[in-house]
């Protein structure tokens, strides 16, 4: 009745990567299945965005100079906000329903599993934030300049959003409400890239070199791409481990 | 299989349970009883490396890590009857199909239901999805919490059956149940008293 196909992945470090890459296929599968099946649950934060986007030119009036002004601050604080509502959706469902003790208690890599996730989280709320940028561009009256330089910063930075998030995330997951400490604890950590973020669009609409600011985002993901997913690791453990 | 020795572990200021030895052999059933509160599922989930915060050493002789079987179901709503099998195998490292999956469902009364969604089952079902699991991978070691809970007669005999062909085969089972089995087996019991 039992078969198992293939042989059995050892303690090899050939049979840990092996295993590692289709652990991390077949979590990133299970996870965009989830997501795209709860779609109600992946458009409000980019409802979010729209709206609170689409809110300021009533609110400021249609002039296009205090417009295309304003607009690197108010695109950047409304995908904060919605990266920040779109958190609740990264380890919930699998703590409530005990998904998440199976993975801990079946001694398959923590991290490999949180970094499956994590971009599974990003393909889902933080690439349609990207692909939205040129839209509510247009209703703020960027300049060709400014789009790209936004498109670019946001590329770079969403993914960094949701790995940084992903650690209050599995921080608060164990709690009923998180909501509000997981903004209190990610915000923080949110802010460098954010100052580095607008300050690239800023530049990039003045006309000057932004190659120095790419890399500094380029930077800032590739180091939380690597020490996230150990903190998110060890913090889901912790609350599985009550 | 199972050598555990020393075992102390303390909650919420309460000792359930100070110095104690576990130790589990290839056909071997264990079986923890205690009154609710005494820590057995605490003692369950020490033994598989879900719960850290206690004294006492562990040491597992096993080529694949045990099967454990929590209080929550394990399976995601949104995903179905087999997604989620093929899911919590490849977990397991075993990579089952659908014509492996069939014949365990329908011996657990849940034929036709492969391609269901999970939030529509009931609980015992979601629990019996999860059992499944027992029957398709390959590891020696069973550790089941209140297995037997919301399920049915017929399935609690076939569950039954079941652990006796994995005791056959040299396997190991720990259970938390509060009911005598009907297993014809090696059966040892372990009370918690605090």
């Amino acid at each position: 009745m039992t078969l198992l196909t293939g042989t059995r992945f050892g303690r090899t470090l050939f049979g840990r990567t092996l295993f590692g890459r289709t652990l991390f296929a077949r979590t990133l599968w299970r996870d965009l299945l989830v997501h795209l099946r709860g779609v109600s649950e992946v458009l409000n934060p980019l409802v979010f965005f729209l709206v609170v986007i689409s809110l300021f030119p009533l609110g400021l009036g249609p002039s296009p100079e205090q417009l295309r002004e304003v607009a690197p601050g108010v695109i950047w604080v409304a995908a904060l906000l919605a990266t920040l509502m779109s958190m609740d959706l990264m380890f919930r469902a699998d703590y409530d329903d005990g998904s998440l003790e199976q993975v801990i208690a079946s001694g398959q890599s923590v991290i490999v599993f949180v970094l499956a996730k994590v971009l599974a989280h990003w393909l889902v709320s933080g690439l349609p934030l990207v692909l939205l940028v040129p839209v509510v561009g247009l209703v703020l009256f960027v300049d060709s300049a400014g789009m790209w330089a936004m498109v670019i910063s946001l590329l770079l930075v969403s993914p960094t959003l949701s790995l940084l998030g992903a650690i209050g995330a599995a921080l608060t997951v164990s709690l009923a409400r998180g909501g509000l400490l997981v903004s209190i604890i990610v915000l923080p950590l949110y802010v460098p890239v954010l100052v580095i973020a607008t300050g690239m669009v800023q530049a990039a609409i003045l006309g000057s070199d932004v190659t120095g600011y790419i890399y500094w985002l380029a930077a800032a993901l590739l180091a939380s791409m690597t020490l996230a997913p150990i903190a998110v690791a060890a913090s889901l453990k912790i609350a599985v481990d009550q | 299989m199972l050598r555990a020795t020393g075992l102390s572990c303390e909650r919420d200021r309460r000792q359930l349970f100070s110095a104690l030895a576990v130790s589990l052999d290839p056909g071997q059933v264990l079986q923890v009883t205690g009154a609710n509160g005494s820590g057995k599922t605490t003692l369950l989930k020490m033994l598989v490396g879900l719960y850290t915060e206690f004294e006492g050493d562990i040491a597992w002789s096993l080529e694949r890590p045990p099967l454990y079987l929590g209080h929550s179901p394990g399976v995601s709503p949104r995903m179905t009857v087999s997604e989620n099998l093929v899911w919590l195998c490849s977990l397991q490292n075993t990579r089952v199909s659908d014509t492996e999956i069939d014949p365990v469902l329908s011996a657990l009364g849940l034929a036709g239901y492969q391609d269901n969604f999970c939030q529509n089952l009931s609980e015992g079902q979601r629990k019996r999805v999860n059992l499944a699991r027992f029957m398709l991978c390959e590891n020696p070691c069973w550790v089941m919490d209140e297995p037997f809970s919301s399920i049915d007669t017929a399935g609690l005999s076939y569950l039954e059956s079941e652990m006796q062909r994995h005791l056959a085969q040299g396997g190991g089972i720990i259970l938390t149940s509060h009911q005598s089995l009907a297993i014809n087996s090696d059966l040892r019991q372990l009370a918690l008293t605090p």
